[in-house]
């Protein structure tokens, strides 16, 4: 089963005295997200925001008991750091670093399915559970507690339908970032699945974008049965021109494959409320609810 | 990055994979100089990153070196898909039994590589994926395992192939999925792949490499710029020299967003309000001033252009340092043109007061800052 975070989540920052690590290092500590410990090879014994800084995840496993890892590791060393943080049973291991090759990604995909660990990302602006618990670079003035689990694979999209879902009186539980990329570790299935088994929340946002077939999987699974709650999407990229790369790695329109008005479609048939707009997630979900 | 023909070839052959003899040259005469060394039959292809080459006329056949140095003449600066013929790769011609697909790519679904093979060679792949399917043998690859030789032996198997050819196919299986490995493809294909008297020879090459992966191929870096001529228009080629991530579109509203997800969905929301992008840019995350200055100036430059509309979500960009961007732009960029800045987040308040000063609108929702640029795009 797919893990998630609360506030008893002992976290690692692996990557902490680099810029974006120290920077996210004190925004998630401001949040309330139990840190107690960083990694960065060559640099044990420091610290950094008064937080001690080991040269590996098992030397800062077994002094703090740290159950799982935030990653801001440039992409060249991503996957190594990936790797160590899942031999060492942390879980889940949120990769937030952009860039990664795809055969990394796929190897450590793989080796994630082998322990059964939950991988979120890479390229991903990461997890939250709302007012607990924030593993991830997102604003945390858009949350607010309450009802609706978020899903994404774009970050600053994910943020926008947030702060919508606030303004219009309704709050989050968890909100999770998939990643922009082609290769990630969890889709919109794995995550929906955990939320239909959460009691914390009452529907989801689904947030998706041009590339792939991870909305009409979705949309397959939801109509299947499989997710029994109210769903509201919006799909970005109606105006993109297939074979160019909208900014994402993950985001290309291969010959007919992957159009917003497929996804659209497709989730529109399972029964879900598609908006037009990113601020129509909110008003049907206040509608749903 | 998308390798051309030539350039595919080299790696192909350093992998073991048989290729027909060949050169690129530049020239004609170097086409008959090379014809003659030969002393055989050639074809004579235009080196283009771009698909569909042979309806269009780039691909000539010549038996002697003054045909050879005729067809490189007719095809050199010949126009295909809006780009000019500038290399030639000159190759021997091949008696060809049969001629088959052989590719290798990574399955996003299942998180791994994929070996695609099809007794369809030369015919698009994916037409035929879409027409035919059965005619698809797919071998996903389990990534702790990789493709060991019985994974290939039933590829080989399924289409058709036994005893010896069989072990020739299966060699060229094994050898381009390590390619496809070593050279991090996202797509590797042979197609036609061709089936000769006393084995198979690849006729065409394709290798495009993850440019992510680019910091294991110092060799390519350099070369990716030039290798995104024909992918990408001179504009998204200076936006690229630039650092920027730009997509050019044929509307008349500027846009830029931080953000692939949120910049999009801002192109859709304009075209929701009847109005058409004429780009896509995306800052990405934590902009400077200077970035977001030049990115600003870039799109206002554009003559197509008749509004700007920003639209930044402040987390680890600054709305300050937006506002401090786009006021810069407007100054340096001679011409008068509307812009309207949406932004929500980190130093909202001091960014809304730097643009207010400097008379331009700033509004709170992505809705109505999309339908004030439209209104001011066609009142222009």
């Amino acid at each position: 089963m797919t893990r998630f975070i609360d506030k008893d989540t002992r976290v690692l920052v692996q990557g902490m005295t680099g810029s974006q690590g120290a920077f996210h290092t004190r925004l998630m500590r401001e949040y309330g997200t139990m840190i107690v410990a960083g990694t960065v090879p060559g640099r044990g014994g420091q610290t950094i925001e008064g937080l001690p800084v080991y040269d590996t995840v098992v030397e800062a496993k077994e002094s703090h008991g740290v159950d799982a890892s935030i990653i801001f590791v440039p992409a060249p060393n991503a996957l190594d750091a990936a790797l160590e943080s899942v031999e060492a049973g942390l879980d889940p291991v949120v990769v937030i670093t952009e860039g990664m090759p795809v055969r990394d990604s796929i190897e450590l995909m793989a080796r994630a399915r082998l322990s059964g660990t939950t991988v979120v990302g890479p390229n991903t602006p990461g997890l939250i559970k709302v007012g607990e618990c924030k593993m991830g670079i997102m604003p945390a003035q858009v949350f607010k507690k309450g009802e609706v689990g978020v899903i994404s694979r774009s970050g600053t999209l994910f943020y926008e339908v947030a702060a919508h879902i606030t303004r219009v009186g309704l709050g989050q539980s968890t909100c999770v970032g998939l990643g922009g990329d082609p290769v990630v570790g969890l889709d919109y299935v794995d995550v929906l699945r955990w939320f239909e088994e959460d009691p914390e929340t009452e529907a989801v946002a689904l947030i998706g974008e041009i590339g792939g077939d991870a909305e009409e999987r979705a949309a397959a699974f939801i109509g299947d049965g499989g997710f029994t709650k109210p769903v509201a999407a919006y799909v970005a990229g109606r105006a993109a021109v297939p074979g160019k790369r909208m900014g994402h790695a993950g985001a290309i329109i291969q010959g007919s494959m992957g159009t917003a008005e497929s996804k659209m479609n497709a989730l529109r048939d399972a029964g879900v409320a598609v908006g037009e707009l990113p601020g129509q997630v909110a008003e049907s979900l206040k509608e749903l609810l | 990055m998308k390798l051309l023909e030539y350039e595919a070839k080299e790696y192909f052959r350093r992998h073991g994979i048989p290729t027909p003899q060949g050169r690129m040259v530049t020239t004609p005469r170097e086409a008959r100089d090379y014809t003659t060394g030969l002393g055989k039959p050639v074809v004579i292809k235009a080196q283009l990153p771009v698909g569909g080459r042979g309806k269009a006329g780039g691909v000539r056949f010549a038996d002697t070196p003054e045909e050879a140095a005729e067809a490189a003449d007719a095809l050199l600066g010949m126009r295909i898909k809006g780009l000019t013929v500038e290399k030639l790769y000159v190759e021997e011609k091949l008696s060809i039994v049969n001629e088959i697909y052989l590719g290798v790519t990574v399955d996003r679904r299942n998180k791994a590589y994929v070996v695609l093979a099809s007794s369809e060679g030369g015919m698009d792949i994916e037409e035929v994926a879409a027409k035919t399917p059965e005619r698809i043998v797919r071998h996903l690859v389990d990534p702790v395992h990789g493709l060991r030789s019985y994974h290939a032996n039933l590829v080989a198997k399924r289409l058709g192939y036994g005893g010896r050819k069989m072990l020739q196919f299966v060699a060229v299986v094994e050898s381009l999925y390590e390619l496809a490995l070593e050279m991090d493809a996202e797509l590797t294909e042979i197609n036609p792949l061709a089936e000769v008297k006393d084995g198979f020879m690849a006729v065409d090459a394709r290798l495009n490499v993850d440019n992510n992966a680019l910091f294991r191929h110092r060799e390519l870096e350099e070369r990716l710029l030039e290798s995104y001529r024909g992918e990408l228009t001179e504009r998204e080629m200076e936006a690229r020299s630039q650092g920027l991530t730009y997509v050019e579109l044929d509307g008349d509203i500027g846009i830029i967003g931080n953000g692939a997800g949120l910049t999009m969905a801002t192109l859709d929301t304009v075209m929701l309000h009847g109005g058409r992008a004429a780009n896509f840019l995306d800052l990405g995350g934590g902009a400077t001033p200077e970035r977001i200055g030049e990115a600003a100036k870039f799109v206002l430059s554009d003559e197509r252009t008749k509004a700007l509309l920003v639209n930044v979500l402040g987390g680890i960009t600054r709305c300050d340092h937006i506002a401090e961007g786009v006021v810069a732009a407007r100054r340096e960029v001679a011409v008068e043109k509307p812009v309207v800045v949406r932004m929500m987040g980190t130093n909202e308040e001091e960014g809304r007061k730097i643009l207010k000063e400097a008379g331009i609108e700033t509004l709170g929702s992505m809705e109505e800052a999309a339908e004030l640029a439209v209104k001011l795009a066609e009142a222009s």
